[in-house]
């Protein structure tokens, strides 16, 4: 992975959203007053600095450094993927492999829920996919009122790194659909790094965990949508391949 | 909190595939995974490895010292087996004092190397009833992706294979800080390693991967030596609350056998190659 | 050096030379971040956990993060063989290299968590907590927790009347003149600050000066071999 000094990247404005540079803590990511620091950068004198270890974008003179390794941390809007340890009077406690468990209230689901059934709703060890819609110091509050969201059963769940969710959805979805139309199979990826792949038979299921596992292992790799189809093709299996877009190598934010 | 919660789908998942004689990374129940060891990674020690099945990663060394007998084996050297599960190799083990985990588990493996005969006490004594070597095998475990009983063992093994005697100095009844050419007495015909089993399901597998360890009923470890060809169990455990029907225990130990029979040229070739 | 009765290093390196190092991130899939370490025949693995809840709950900080480091030998790392479990002078390096650490991370943005940090050691040949932290500072960074700098440190001692930096087992056990000193030091990447500073043996204040100024230098050689590291493998792909 080439790094770009920071002057090249200033000096072209329209590649500039696209150069990516690695910076470690403490690095000058870029000079001049005219920059404002974001999420992983701070300002030292005439300097932006990177407070953590990423990938540096400059955007419209905004710094940010985008983490590419290590855990999740839940933000207000994420899609996440967990399973219930805990029943409350109130809610369900859920397991996402975060640093604390998720709270899902009973007015948050999407029909009412009599108190005392409430894991006839939803049991221990069931999983769910909900939507992040509070983050506090305590814990994540969750919700799963809206369509798409709900226990999930069949299938099976997978983990890959939080940071290579990017790449495992491609771009506007490319990269799933590719895996969807190679085996058929729906793959639903949740921010905090948990995989849902549910298909017509276990066969076809592992055969899709197999290619998820390999973007997840090789999501820094340059040309990975060629890698990705190649491995299919050697995989046999065929199926309506979607078009793919030609260049996709780019980790893009979801949010 | 933080503890690994296993969904309920994944069970039913791992569960219904082994019914078909498949595993979710590709094995079949009997399969291993890929096994890579690497030796010497601690030159100071007297023998030292690095064994990995797959992304469980165990790391093993063996040390020499002088000791007096117990006075009912007085012309006998010593021998002690340890291991750490440090939380490094996973969230669910703690700092501090060894748990119950660790002390099964290095208890389990010492059981199988010293009831096998594989170590020659007798050879391991200097003078009777005053000075014997102690051995010393410890065993730490980096990253727990399944299945560490086997992995510890067989590194347990080939550090005991590749382990160097200290030189002894006689007159100061002291060890120089130097190795001799020679290994450890061993008896290599005697020598005994770990097959696991846990049966997931309806299913009896080997080399389990973390999700199935996790939904296993039972485990059982058996250490097996050759006897002129054919398999002799040395050492047993069986682990976790599941209980064992008697036609699984027929078929548990005719797996054994089969595999023990495929797997004890390739551990020969690990320990003494 | 003139005067000194340690003229020559025994492995032949300049007083200011390093031992030959090596660094890489990921090599423990299980855990958060990770990386190893290595100079010379010393080599040190770091693993992150975390942020994840503190327990118990009375040890939380509502307004921060906790970071807890855990140092300690493997029992086939040296000669003599290393109990397994904490010992005093483990809890004490474990001590220090936590103060140190602390000095360039940030988990104000993770209220009543804790991130741990396991320093272990595989094999040892002096120098084993400077490597466990530039170990342990590749592993917060691998681990993407906030850190206003990078950390790397080094063992800088004195033989006789040499000054030397990284320092290796037989030079620590040198006995002749006034002997060895040694002295560990970690230095903040941007701010060069000193996070880390113990010292043993006998010095006069110049010659520490000097030592301090000597690890400074030093510790852009370890920080060339930390960047390498962090720059040449971005993905939780392991070894």
């Amino acid at each position: 992975m080439g790094v770009k000094n920071a002057l090249s990247i200033i000096s072209n404005e329209k590649i500039m959203a696209k150069e990516r540079q690695i910076v470690i803590p403490g690095e000058t990511v870029v000079s001049g007053n005219e920059f404002l620091p974001g999420d992983g950068a701070y300002r030292d004198g005439a300097d932006v600095v990177a407070g953590r270890y990423g990938i540096a974008n400059i955007f419209e003179k905004h710094v940010k450094v985008v983490p590419v390794s290590g855990a999740y941390y839940p933000r207000r809007g994420n899609t996440i993927i967990g399973t219930i340890v805990d029943i409350t009077f109130n809610g369900w406690l859920i397991d996402f492999g975060g640093a604390q468990n998720a709270f899902l209230p009973v007015a948050e689901v999407p029909r009412y829920v009599n108190k005392n059934e409430m894991a006839e709703f939803l049991n221990f060890g069931e999983s769910v996919i909900v939507k992040v819609w509070d983050v506090k110091s305590r814990g994540v509050d969750v919700s799963m009122k809206m369509r798409g969201y709900g226990k999930i059963e069949g299938g099976m769940i997978i983990s890959v790194g939080p940071n290579q969710v990017p790449r495992i959805i491609g771009r506007e979805g490319s990269m799933v659909n590719m895996i969807k139309g190679a085996t058929g199979c729906d793959v639903t990826v949740g921010q905090n790094g948990k995989v849902w792949i549910s298909g017509k038979d276990t066969d076809k299921e592992v055969a899709a965990r197999k290619i998820v596992e390999f973007i997840g292992e090789n999501a820094v790799t340059v040309g990975l949508t060629e890698k990705v189809e190649k491995m299919i093709k050697k995989m046999g299996l065929e199926g309506s391949a979607p078009e793919i877009v030609a260049e996709n190598t780019d980790a893009e934010d979801v949010e | 909190m933080g503890k690994f919660v296993m969904p309920n789908l994944q069970k039913e998942k791992i569960v219904g595939y082994l019914k078909e004689g498949k595993r979710l990374d590709g094995r079949t129940p009997l399969d291993y995974r890929d096994i890579v060891v690497e030796e010497n990674i601690s030159p100071s020690a007297s023998s030292s490895v690095r064994v990995k099945f797959g992304k469980t990663e165990v790391l093993a060394g063996v040390h020499l010292a002088l000791a007096t007998p117990y006075p009912d084996s007085p012309d006998a050297g010593t021998f002690m087996t340890s291991a750490e599960l440090h939380p490094m190799a996973s969230q669910q083990f703690d700092i501090g004092r060894p748990g119950i985990n660790a002390i099964e588990l290095s208890r389990v493996i010492d059981r199988g190397i010293r009831e096998s005969g594989f170590i020659d006490f007798k050879k391991l004594c200097i003078k009777e009833g005053e000075r014997v070597w102690q051995v010393f095998v410890d065993i730490f475990a980096v990253n727990d992706d399944g299945n560490l009983l086997d992995v510890a063992g067989l590194a347990a093994l080939i550090a005991l294979g590749k382990a160097r005697m200290p030189v002894y100095n006689k007159k100061d009844d002291a060890v120089e800080h130097d190795f001799e050419k020679k290994g450890l007495p061993l008896d290599k015909k005697a020598m005994s390693f770990n097959i696991t089993l846990h049966k997931v399901g309806d299913s009896i597998v080997t080399d389990v991967s973390k999700e199935e360890e996790e939904v296993s009923d039972y485990r059982v470890s058996i250490a097996v030596a050759d006897n002129d060809g054919k398999a002799r169990i040395t050492a047993m455990q069986k682990g976790k609350p599941g209980a064992i029907s008697s036609e699984d225990m027929e078929s548990i130990l005719k797996i054994v056998e089969d595999k023990w029979t495929e797997l004890f040229p390739k551990v020969k070739e690990y320990v003494f190659g | 050096m003139a005067g000194s009765l340690y003229k020559k290093r025994f492995d032949g390196r300049t007083v200011n030379e390093v031992r030959p190092m090596k660094a890489s991130v990921g090599v423990v899939p299980s855990a958060d971040g990770s990386a190893t370490f290595e100079t010379g025949g010393t080599k040190a693995m770091a693993v992150v956990r975390g942020p994840r809840t503190l327990h118990p709950q009375h040890m939380q900080n509502a307004r921060t993060g906790i970071l807890r480091v855990s140092y300690g030998m493997m029992p086939f790392s040296v000669w003599d063989r290393i109990r397994p479990g904490p010992s005093r002078r483990s809890e004490e390096i474990s001590k220090v290299c936590e103060w140190a650490l602390d000095a360039v991370i940030d988990l104000s943005g993770f209220p009543n968590t804790v991130v741990d940090v396991f320093i272990q050691i595989p094999k040892a040949d002096a120098g084993t907590r400077v490597a466990g932290l530039n170990a342990a500072a590749l592993a917060l960074a691998h681990a993407g927790i906030p850190m206003k700098e990078m950390l790397s440190a080094i063992a800088v001692g004195k033989a006789d009347k040499t000054l030397l930096v990284d320092v290796d087992k037989a030079e620590e056990d040198f006995h002749d003149g006034e002997g060895a000193t040694d002295v560990p030091l970690a230095f903040t990447s941007r701010k060069k600050d000193i996070s880390l500073l113990q010292l043993d043996g006998k010095i006069s204040p110049s010659e520490l000066s000097e030592a301090i100024e000597m690890g400074r230098k030093a510790c852009e050689d370890v920080l060339k071999v930390q960047m390498d590291a962090l720059k040449g493998a971005t993905g939780e792909k392991n070894g």
